[in-house]
């Protein structure tokens, strides 16, 4: 196809009175892995619902594989694997019964379900754990299962709900191998995630959102240079110090961001120290590279608290 | 809002598949509970009431209690597995993200669960027979009744479930809804002995309808009445399933 895999133009939608998604705008070409970025609350989880035809938009338009949403939701959803947020396997079953109940789910026809299943297994590298009951399984096993479940229908287009939220760090590099190679092959994958590194690791091309719409749009290291330069400057002083600086270096256009006790005053290439009173025996200073949370920090106003 | 053959039978199978691996418990009680309760009240009350009307104690609640078995067995499962399944294990998120809407979801389920009471309304059946009911050609019928019946109560149970917010609310519906429609449809005891005003408003309860078809079916067909009976649980049935889908298509998709 030559259009956006995926297409929201001026997308609203409301919950009461919480404008949860607020004028979103975004693209995916056919063949990308793109991040949806932003910290809780930022309408990542409503886009996804609106995605897979579990939320209906207030206004705006949508489409997946130039089907329109919601009217053609239902043909989207055939062509489209989704990995959600909340595990829901069925626990009653086996492991090899979890996916083949989706294949039939899916509309893959009886004859080819035994392969599709095979190849879903496959993928999750579950093929040893077919007749295991799902209740056996360790929480990167079910996250597996739910991704392979996702693809049993060889789906054009993935979703991924926060694929990796509270997995512990060898199992979410475990997951991150397993969609680094579903992007290789050529699945278009729309993946929301509060993890920075995640994003910066596995997408082509990064969404951050805020406040319901896309604040900032492109290949990460791009989005680093345009939004905060290629270094930062982590100062470690007094308060009352970091304070005199945060506002000497806000007076001078630079982003800055607190991380716990220190401040980053970002673009540091194009500043010394002295410039924004960093002086004096009391004051610490390093420079290290700027990184996507900088950005993302810069952006959206979070204090990448919870950010791993 | 239109059915999907495909997505209702793929949620179908998703059941079917569920139960293979469940159906023991699952069965179980759905078979002991109403043998008990035909023991407790065919023997307790049968020691004390004979008969109604020419036909023997044992065989009036032994007919009474397969309509009372399609009853809890659809109704209930109907809000507290729809609720479950809704709310704590997310299946419904699940299958709504695959090419099912929510009245196949709604459909399915009640389609399941009626199946599913049609067969458990054979066990009480069975037990009267033990204790002297007679075989009957007519009794064929009730798998069919059992059907019809258990599609409508499945839709109501869903229905609430779909206005439920906790499993509290459920309480209400037990002791206002569920009790009265189980007691005052000629299950343990004949209408005939109630105020009018009460005999009225149990025509309106389905499970009336499905007790006196369950009755004739098994000591003589009424054909006039009993096409009566037949269309007032079709219209129940209709009529519950389409409220039923209205009300957890808004709970699904916001």
């Amino acid at each position: 196809m030559t259009g956006p895999a995926i297409s929201l133009r001026g997308v609203v939608k409301t919950f009461g009175e919480r404008r949860a998604v607020d004028g979103l705008d975004l693209d995916i070409a056919p063949g990308t892995c793109v991040g949806l970025l932003g910290p809780n609350g930022a309408g990542k989880s409503t886009t996804m619902k609106m995605l897979t035809g579990q939320a209906i938009a207030d206004s705006g338009t949508l489409s997946v594989l130039g089907l329109e949403l919601p009217r053609q939701s239902k043909l989207a959803r055939a062509r489209m694997g989704v990995v959600p947020q909340d595990d829901n396997l069925d626990e009653d079953l086996t492991v090899g019964q979890a996916v083949e109940v989706f294949a039939a789910l899916y509309r893959v026809p009886r004859s080819e379900r035994p392969e599709a299943v095979d190849k879903a297994l496959a993928i999750a590298t579950l093929q040893d754990r077919r007749r295991d009951s799902v209740k056996e399984l360790s929480g990167g096993m079910r996250r597996r299962l739910l991704i392979g479940r996702a693809l049993v229908h060889s789906p054009e287009v993935l979703l991924l709900d926060e694929p990796t939220v509270g997995l512990d760090p060898q199992v979410r590099s475990e997951l991150w191998g397993l969609i680094s190679r579903l992007r290789d092959e050529g699945v278009t994958i729309l993946m929301s995630t509060h993890y920075i590194e995640e994003a910066e690791r596995l997408a082509d091309d990064v969404a951050v959102m805020a406040l319901g719409r896309v604040v900032a749009r492109g290949v990460p290291s791009e989005l680093v240079a345009k939004h905060v330069g290629s270094e930062a400057l982590e100062v470690h002083a007094p308060a009352s110090r970091l304070a005199d600086i945060t506002a000497r270096a806000v007076a001078a256009g630079l982003p800055t961001r607190r991380t716990g006790a220190s401040l980053s005053v970002l673009r540091a290439e194009t500043f010394s120290p002295i410039d924004v009173g960093a002086t004096g025996p009391e004051v610490g200073l390093r420079r290290r590279a700027a990184v996507l949370e900088d950005v993302f920090v810069v952006l959206t106003g979070d204090t990448g608290e919870e950010v791993a | 809002m239109r059915v999907d053959r495909s997505a209702v039978g793929g949620v179908l199978l998703r059941n079917y598949v569920v139960f293979l691996r469940t159906w023991r418990s699952n069965t179980v009680i759905s078979v002991v509970d109403p043998v008990i309760s035909l023991l407790a009240f065919g023997f307790g009350f049968g020691a004390l009431v004979a008969k109604v009307g020419n036909i023997d104690y044992v065989e009036y609640v032994g007919t009474g209690i397969v309509a009372q078995t399609v009853l809890f067995t659809t109704i209930f499962p109907g809000m507290f597995e729809t609720f479950f399944k809704r709310d704590y294990q997310h299946t419904y998120d699940g299958l709504l993200a695959a090419p099912v809407d929510a009245i196949d979801v709604v459909t399915a389920e009640a389609l399941w669960l009626a199946a599913k009471a049609s067969v458990f309304g054979l066990a009480p059946l069975t037990v009267a027979m033990v204790f002297g009911l007679d075989p009957a050609a007519g009794m064929l019928l009730i798998p069919l009744i059992g059907l019809v019946t258990g599609f409508g109560f499945a839709c109501v149970g869903i229905f609430i479930a779909a206005l439920a917010s906790s499993f509290a609310a459920f309480d209400y519906v037990i002791s206002m809804l569920v009790t009265p429609l189980f007691l005052f449809a000629g299950t343990f005891f004949p209408l005939q002995g109630l105020p009018d005003w009460v005999r009225l408003v149990a025509h309106l309860n389905p499970l009336f309808h499905t007790v006196e078809l369950i009755r004739h079916a098994a000591f003589g067909l009424q054909p006039l009445t009993d096409l009566g009976h037949a269309v007032f649980l079709a219209g129940f049935g209709v009529l519950a399933w389409a409220v039923a889908s209205r009300r957890m298509q808004k709970r699904l998709v916001a």
